[in-house]
């Protein structure tokens, strides 16, 4: 790599260093592994990112239930729900959690999304990214930046901690997705390298320890409410960071505290549907009924 | 898993809902078809354990056949796959099973036809997958290096002059597996390499004399 980079440290450094931005930095190292050239990544995270205006389109209009029958027909409640009504959080953070529970949805219907960084996890990043590009007329070249950003933020926790929720449990998918889509609309909002890399530690560090108890053992009960929780997480996250206030923890440290934290999860609390909300008397129920 | 690129984080584009489940089943039945390479007569796809217990609200049924018929993990036909016409010319089954010696996500593909094979593979996690067994010969297949794939009379000096043919074509090879199911029996070799072979290369291979079967697997798309 042009810039050995494993950790958020580095990164910053290597940003403060060379006077650049951490997507300038981070197309710099993949060109420089050999494998792709610069014209190549932007153009697969502009693929990414057409597929995840595709689900949002998509999603929108569709109330076709999950092949469980358990869900499906959220967003269009919601989406009339802010007709009639607005929401206190103002007219971005409506579409924010319209568009992530549109994307979840259209994933539990075997629609096609972008796995970013997991299946799980696809409503996050789109609708935080997309939504402020809309609302705030960002050029799609703005946008792909801010997607690499946060496949940077991905790629760094990555190298120190799986993430699958069988392995660090929902911290790992629909966190680190909220950490990464934190980072993203803060480089888009024009905030420093600090306050980006401070912006994903942020939402890291509040989502310590959330564990993986999919109903049934299905993409469906909690994962796609989580969806839109954790895109408003994200932007909590970035509202103060832009305001300079910091993680006294450093991001290094909480991806360590990430990464314990999940191998101190029970194994029934990761995936295995055999804790937790799985658990629950209307749970097993479902399952009775669905998983014939 | 490892994941070192920007690119593994912010793709694949896939159908839902679950990278294991879904794109990992998809990933699994394209290399299925990739190594068996013919119409056969019949193919029944073992799901174990969680791909059995979760594997229809996950659409993995739906995922491996998808696959083994060409289906990309992007499809957007893999939701109604048993409805597509290459679906209804095959003939297929699915049956469910529990055995806790294997992984959480394993699958087997029982192929029936000019030739009977018995693929075997599990999906890892973040739609990453891995074939491990062909027949009774244990492989290293994950679709992410173009592959040849070898079964071959176990015999000295096989591995030289396939390694040598493969130099013709100045391809580095990344790695290098081989079985056998006894001295001087049958045995298999999985040569994942770095760039692509010439057609020539693999002609020349297909006609040394000790090889029952040769494939050339492509990688994945991601």
């Amino acid at each position: 790599m042009k810039y050995p980079i494993t950790t958020f440290r580095q990164l910053y450094y290597a940003c403060k260093e060379n006077k650049k931005q951490i997507f300038e930095i981070a197309l710099e190292n993949e060109v420089d592994k050999g494998e792709y050239s610069e014209y190549q990544v932007r153009l697969q995270a502009k693929k990414s990112l057409d597929a995840m205006k595709e689900a949002i389109e998509e999603g929108l209009k569709s109330v076709e239930l999950s092949p469980s029958g358990m869900s499906g027909n959220n967003c269009n409640k919601l989406q009339k729900r802010y007709q009639k009504a607005h929401s206190l959080l103002g007219k971005t953070a409506e579409k924010i959690m319209i568009y992530a529970l549109a994307t979840s949805e259209q994933n539990l219907r075997m629609g096609t999304i972008v796995a970013c960084p997991t299946a799980g996890s696809c409503g996050i990043i789109p609708s935080v990214l997309i939504s402020y590009a809309e609302d705030n007329k960002i050029k799609e070249d703005t946008e792909i930046n801010a997607l690499i950003t946060a496949g940077e933020i991905g790629r760094i926790v990555s190298n120190k901690m799986s993430l699958a929720g069988a392995v660090g449990g929902c911290q790992a998918e629909c966190g680190v997705a909220s950490a990464m889509a934190a980072g993203a609309l803060t480089q888009m909002r024009g905030g420093t390298v600090k306050q980006v890399i401070d912006a994903s530690a942020l939402a890291m560090k509040n989502i310590l320890g959330l564990t993986c108890d999919p109903v049934c053992g299905l993409v469906e009960i909690p994962c796609v409410k989580r969806n839109p929780f954790l895109a408003i997480h994200a932007v909590t996250a970035s509202e103060l960071a832009m305001a300079d206030i910091m993680s006294k923890i450093p991001p290094d440290e909480i991806v360590d505290a990430m990464e314990q934290t999940g191998q101190l999860m029970s194994p029934l609390l990761k995936e295995s549907s055999k804790g937790g909300l799985a658990t629950t008397k209307t749970a097993l129920a479902l399952a009775k009924n669905i998983l014939k | 898993m490892y994941q070192s690129s920007i690119i593994d984080i912010i793709s694949p584009i896939m159908a839902g809902p679950s990278s294991s489940h879904t794109a990992g089943a998809v990933r699994l039945g394209l290399l299925a078809r990739n190594i068996y390479n013919a119409k056969p007569d019949k193919i029944t796809f073992k799901l174990y354990n969680s791909y059995a217990s979760t594997g229809k609200g996950h659409g993995t049924d739906k995922g491996l056949l998808a696959g083994f018929l060409g289906f990309s993990v992007c499809d957007k036909r893999i939701k109604t796959v048993f409805e597509t016409d290459e679906a209804k010319n095959l003939n297929y089954e699915f049956e469910y099973l529990q055995d806790f010696n294997r992984h959480p996500n394993a699958v087997d593909f029982v192929i029936e036809g000019g030739l009977n094979i018995l693929i075997s593979g599990n999906s890892v996690g973040a739609g990453e997958i891995e074939i491990t067994n062909i027949n009774k010969f244990s492989v290293k297949l994950n679709g992410k290096y173009n592959t040849l794939l070898l079964v071959y009379e176990d015999m000295p000096g096989v591995i030289s002059s396939v390694t040598s043919i493969i130099q013709k074509d100045k391809v580095n090879i990344a790695s290098l597996h081989c079985d056998r199911s006894g001295k001087g029996k049958d045995a298999s070799m999985c040569i994942c390499l770095d760039g692509e072979l010439s057609h020539n290369c693999i002609k020349e291979i297909n006609g040394h004399r000790d090889m029952y079967i040769v494939r050339y697997i492509k990688k994945l798309e991601s």
